[in-house]
């Protein structure tokens, strides 16, 4: 009982929180945009593997560590595009075409990444994102070293959440877009242009969804190695019902989603051998799962989530 | 431009369009290829024999089919009554597993021709029971179900290392974690000596004839895709839609733990955690190549594991990364959307 209350705590624990949330923050927010607007983006989990491939490769190759994570944006970008051409424009089956999406862009990712590093015993690393202290806040005791010793990214993460809360419920742009999610022909009533709406938020959604990915490989840790996503993408999927499609409760659904992971992490060596590990391991499974079963009914879906929209066809 | 909807889908379009696509995917493939800096032609030549230049490999392809084609029939029937069953990769374990357990902790000593259909049925009711979780939380707490059976795979997987780290573990496996093997008799008869093609291979068969009949012939069949295509006016129309969800989610899940189930008793005889390099989700590609069709997925099923097994020698003889077969399957999945699309639809103007 002492051991759990050290955990809960040690500064180290806090800290960590912060880092494995990063990545769901980036990718629960890439994925809340997408579906405000009526698209489900289940291409999240491939989308963040070649994110987190393509934002290695870069900086392996010499680009600086900024221009990585902006390659990563973009070609998350491009892998939107594919999935806004597949169901916006075709109207195909959203569950379908994001899982294609996802089969392949976490393939390609594989090939490409083995294409040009060949195989090695140890694979090779760089030099990832360094923890910046902020000044006068990270001499605080105990907050500083939790909180504000992170890396860029992360900083960014939570500055993009309270962004995107400020632009879905306080700007013209964020009312077309949840007007797209509710109502696409109301909306087309009004003026605003569904298809390029759900184009804009399907194509920047990715975007975070790739910076998401490449925060593994260009913060969390220095190299690339296939599945290293590990379901991070369903768990995103996850947490925007368990945030009920609102962008501040997504970072305080990962945050918490993370103290759970991290809490784990460290009752495992407490209690290593006792329980088998495995166990510990599912519990982010486990906890999404839940997290699904209590908000689901409560939560407001967008009403036209997964429903294609055509010109002139109800 | 703007897509019109076509009035009736000629018989030709839909028999052409699976064939369109899968070139459709090699060509792009072949993009990626000619970029690595090998020959496109020489590189597909390879694969063909590769997967079927020789007896040997003939059958390693089949083999390699079989489970493809039920983990294929597993996404197919769900998928027809729109029940998203992500989850066949994790109903595949627990196939895999139950078997194992059964066969070496309780049922070693039962003569053959009782213990096999006992095993293939206690595989398939543990693919059942892991798809009713997803499907009592989408009827009860009416979450989606995409997201919960994926998870649920994770979660199998880890089950499974669980297991075969603790009470199924092999004391004679030099402490690398692997189930106990289930009891020779517990193996399915080799269909051709002197080859891994077991008689699973004409089960899956079999099985995908009796489900192309269930589909196509039965009120049980019409009331699944009544639900798929339409599920508040199939309850207007009287389909109990509840059970039968409940119905097509057994067959689904069934489907995917007998794979698992038959993967053990006739390829491998225990369990790693490695006994499936991703079955689950290739069968969805499998399915959607097949246009969720019961007979096409046993084609579709040969397509896949002719990339897969033909891969391996292309890419001993080119330095490609095998990595391409997934590609090049990922890449038939989305251009069958695009195919399926304009059997829908036709451009105007």
């Amino acid at each position: 009982m002492m051991q759990v209350f050290d955990i809960i705590a040690s500064a180290g624990l806090w800290a960590a929180i912060l880092r494995i949330a990063t990545p769901l923050i980036f990718g629960t927010l890439g994925a809340l945009l997408c579906e405000r607007a009526g698209v489900l983006n289940l291409g999240i989990e491939g989308i963040m593997t070649f994110g987190a491939m393509i934002g290695w490769l870069s900086v392996y190759h010499g680009a600086d560590l900024w221009t990585g994570l902006l390659i990563a944006a973009v070609a998350g970008g491009i892998f939107g595009l594919l999935h806004a051409g597949l169901t916006v424009t075709l109207g195909l089956s959203q569950h379908v075409s994001g899982l294609g999406v996802t089969l392949f862009a976490s393939s390609f990712s594989y090939y490409v990444f083995r294409l040009i590093v060949p195989l090695a015993n140890t694979p090779p690393t760089i030099m990832p994102f360094q923890p910046i202290a902020i000044p006068g806040l990270s001499t605080l005791p105990f907050l500083g070293p939790a909180f504000f010793t992170q890396t860029a990214p992360t900083y960014l993460a939570i500055l993009i959440a309270l962004v995107m809360a400020y632009i879905i419920f306080r700007t013209p742009v964020g009312l077309a877009i949840r007007m797209t999610g509710e109502n696409p022909h109301a909306a087309e009533a009004q003026g605003v242009n569904p298809m390029k709406v759900r184009y804009g938020a399907v194509i920047i959604g990715s975007a975070l969804m790739g910076m998401g990915g490449a925060f593994l490989t260009l913060s969390a840790f220095n190299s690339f190695f296939p599945t290293m996503v590990q379901g991070r993408g369903w768990i995103c999927i996850a947490l925007v019902v368990f945030a009920s499609w609102r962008p501040g409760r997504a970072l305080f659904g990962a945050l918490l989603f993370a103290f759970f992971d991290a809490f784990q992490l460290r009752l495992q060596t407490v209690l290593s051998g006792l329980v088998p590990y495995q166990l510990f391991l599912m519990t982010p499974y486990i906890l999404s799962i839940a997290a699904l079963a209590v908000m689901a009914r409560r939560a407001r879906v967008p009403q036209a989530l997964m429903q294609p929209y055509r010109r002139g066809e109800r | 431009m703007r897509f019109e909807r076509r009035e009736h889908r000629p018989l030709s379009l839909l028999i052409v369009t699976p064939v369109v696509a899968v070139i459709a995917a090699l060509a792009l493939a072949g993009i990626l290829i000619s970029i690595a800096g090998a020959p496109v032609l020489d590189a597909y030549w390879r694969i063909l024999t590769g997967a079927f230049g020789s007896r040997l490999s003939a059958t390693e392809t089949l083999t390699r089919a079989t489970p493809l084609m039920l983990t294929g029939l597993a996404a197919a029937v769900a998928f027809r009554a729109r029940l998203w069953n992500i989850g066949a990769e994790g109903q595949f374990y627990l196939g895999a597993i139950a078997v194992a357990a059964a066969s070496s902790k309780l049922l070693g000593n039962f003569p053959a021709p009782i213990l096999i259909p006992l095993l293939l049925l206690i595989g398939a009711i543990a693919g059942m029971v892991l798809i009713l979780v997803p499907l009592w939380l989408r009827l009860r707490f009416s979450v989606d179900e995409v997201v919960t059976s994926l998870l649920l795979n994770f979660i199998a997987v880890l089950f499974v290392s669980m297991l075969i780290d603790g009470v199924l573990k092999d004391p004679l496996a030099f402490g690398w974690p692997q189930s106990q093997s289930v009891s020779d008799h517990a193996m399915l008869p080799k269909l051709i000596a002197r080859s891994r093609l077991h008689i699973g291979f004409t089960i899956a068969i079999a099985l995908a004839v009796v489900v192309h009949f269930v589909h196509s012939r039965t009120v049980f069949g019409m009331q699944s895709r009544a639900a798929g295509l339409n599920p508040a006016g199939a309850v207007f129309a009287g389909v109990p839609l509840g059970r039968t969800l409940v119905k097509v989610a057994c067959l689904s899940g069934g489907l995917a733990g007998l794979a698992g189930a038959i993967e053990v008793m006739g390829v491998k005889g225990y369990v790693t955690t490695d006994l499936s390099p991703g079955f689950g989700y290739a069968g969805i590609v499998v399915a959607m190549l097949a246009n969720l069709n019961p007979l096409g997925v046993v084609f579709a099923a040969i397509f896949t594991a002719t990339m897969f097994v033909g891969a391996d020698g292309m890419s001993r003889g080119l330095g490609i990364p095998t990595y391409i077969a997934d590609v090049t399957v990922a890449l038939s999945l989305l251009t069958m959307l695009v195919a399926l699309f304009f059997t829908q639809y036709r451009i105007r103007r």
